[in-house]
């Protein structure tokens, strides 16, 4: 039994590598400020579909590996993450029957306050950014939420993870 | 993965939910309050920094395999002209090489004379850097080499044309560096022509560099090449930094609104030098005592 809980639980894992792996990935100049959080979305997911398993904590180590790799404060992205898996599983029981459109709807306002936090948490600690950098992300991770989510539905209904 | 332990009769509830966030806030904010005074985290940036090194190197991985076929099926021809070309090259290093050497005896009898010290020449370590994007806030890079390779906090990037940036973070496996174009860098520097000192700092823009404290009636060109002045520490003296490409003078202002362009090509280098500056040590020593 723990041996076919952990073996489900490979895939999420793989899914929050592969995630990291897009997140550190080259991108051109141009489009990199429009590189979605795929972290946050994959937090958004995972701990809307199965909350009791992946949620704060997850989020959180989540966080810490993001920020030690891309050389933020230690923290940062940890604490963003963590008020993020928060919201997600305070509504996810509303959210698992939105349909769609409307969930993708409730992806950016969660996408926003991400940024707002980490936007905040840099400016306490006196880290400039242009503006395009928090924008940037929100926009193209709302749009890209009903893909990743068909393609993760997808993977979760095949390998019957979690 | 905490969560899985207890159960709770109401299916749509995560025990201790509230709790725990608080707690994870806790501990965040307790890092970011440590990590930014001073860096009593290193190591334990340092050993998750190992952890994530597989995947830095298979994200770099495609690139490095592109530009390795790249390389093996380039055709003969292109060899052969590639070859023909960089013999070209060599030549002129050389004989360029020629004139430095007996100006490099020249310079060392001269300073003699001058009872200065003599000029060190600096170590030099080849670094690639990986395909990698780090800090989405900051112009920076991640090279493949480490404190492991002797590499420290602070220390000077440089390619063939000019400087490129400096360490801020030496991992054990893989460092971070900042571009001299990120706006949190500041770089003491003098004017090649003259020996006008200031500071060049960067704009955000990966092809222009400002210079916010250069007095109005400064002497200083449009065309000029600013090479680093040693002053700071952390940059070995001599090394072009940019060249200047505007200069507008402001009656009304105190300082002049003068704007350079790297030397280094900071967006497309693929190979860096990191220097390991013996001379800078030395003259550090020698005004201790």
């Amino acid at each position: 039994m723990t041996r076919d809980r952990a073996s489900r639980r490979i895939p999420v894992i793989m899914s929050f590598v592969f995630g990291l792996m897009l997140t550190i990935m080259p991108l051109p100049d141009t489009i990199a400020a429009f590189r979605p959080d795929w972290l946050a979305m994959l937090v958004i997911f995972w701990a809307m579909q199965l909350p009791r398993t992946w949620s704060v904590g997850t989020a959180w180590i989540v966080g810490i590996v993001l920020d030690a790799s891309q050389g933020t404060l230690l923290g940062q992205h940890a604490l963003a993450l963590c008020c993020v898996a928060f919201i997600t599983v305070r509504f996810h029981l509303l959210m698992r029957v939105f349909p769609v459109p409307q969930l993708t709807a409730s992806v950016f306002p969660i996408l926003a306050i991400y940024q707002f936090l980490l936007f905040w948490i840099n400016g306490v600690a006196g880290v400039e950014a242009p503006s395009i950098a928090y924008w940037g992300p929100v926009i193209s991770g709302t749009l890209l939420w009903p893909v990743m989510m068909a393609i993760l539905s997808g993977l979760r209904y095949r390998t019957r993870s979690g | 993965m905490v969560a899985s332990r207890g159960s709770s009769s109401n299916p749509g509830r995560v025990p201790a939910l509230g709790l725990r966030v608080l707690v994870l806030i806790f501990i965040s904010i307790m890092l970011m309050y440590f990590d930014n005074r001073d860096n009593h985290l290193d190591t334990v940036r340092t050993s998750i920094g190992v952890a994530v090194y597989p995947l830095r190197v298979i994200v770099d991985a495609p690139v490095r395999f592109w530009n390795w076929l790249d390389d093996s099926t380039a055709s003969r021809n292109s060899m052969e002209l590639e070859l023909a070309r960089l013999k070209a090259e060599r030549l002129l290093t050389n004989a360029r090489l020629q004139k430095f050497i007996s100006l490099e005896a020249e310079n060392a009898r001269l300073r003699a004379l001058l009872d200065a010290r003599a000029l060190v020449r600096d170590r030099a370590r080849v670094a690639e850097i990986m395909s990698v994007d780090a800090n989405p806030y900051s112009h920076s890079l991640v090279i493949n080499v480490g404190t492991q390779d002797g590499v420290f906090d602070g220390q000077a990037l440089i390619d063939a044309e000019g400087v490129v940036g400096q360490v801020i973070e030496a991992g054990l496996l893989t460092s971070q560096a900042m571009l001299i174009s990120d706006t949190e860098h500041a770089l003491p520097v003098e004017v090649n022509r003259n020996g006008l000192r200031t500071i060049v700092v960067g704009t955000g823009k990966i092809d222009e560099l400002g210079l916010p404290f250069v007095v109005n009636n400064a002497d200083i060109r449009v065309g000029d090449l600013l090479v680093t002045s040693g002053l700071g520490g952390a940059f070995p003296a001599g090394y072009p930094v940019a060249i200047v490409d505007s200069v507008t003078r402001i009656p009304q202002e105190p300082y002049a609104d003068v704007t350079a362009t790297p030397a280094a090509s900071l967006g497309q280098v693929r190979e860096v030098m990191l220097i390991f500056s013996v001379g800078a040590k030395e003259t550090e020593a020698a005004t201790d005592d």
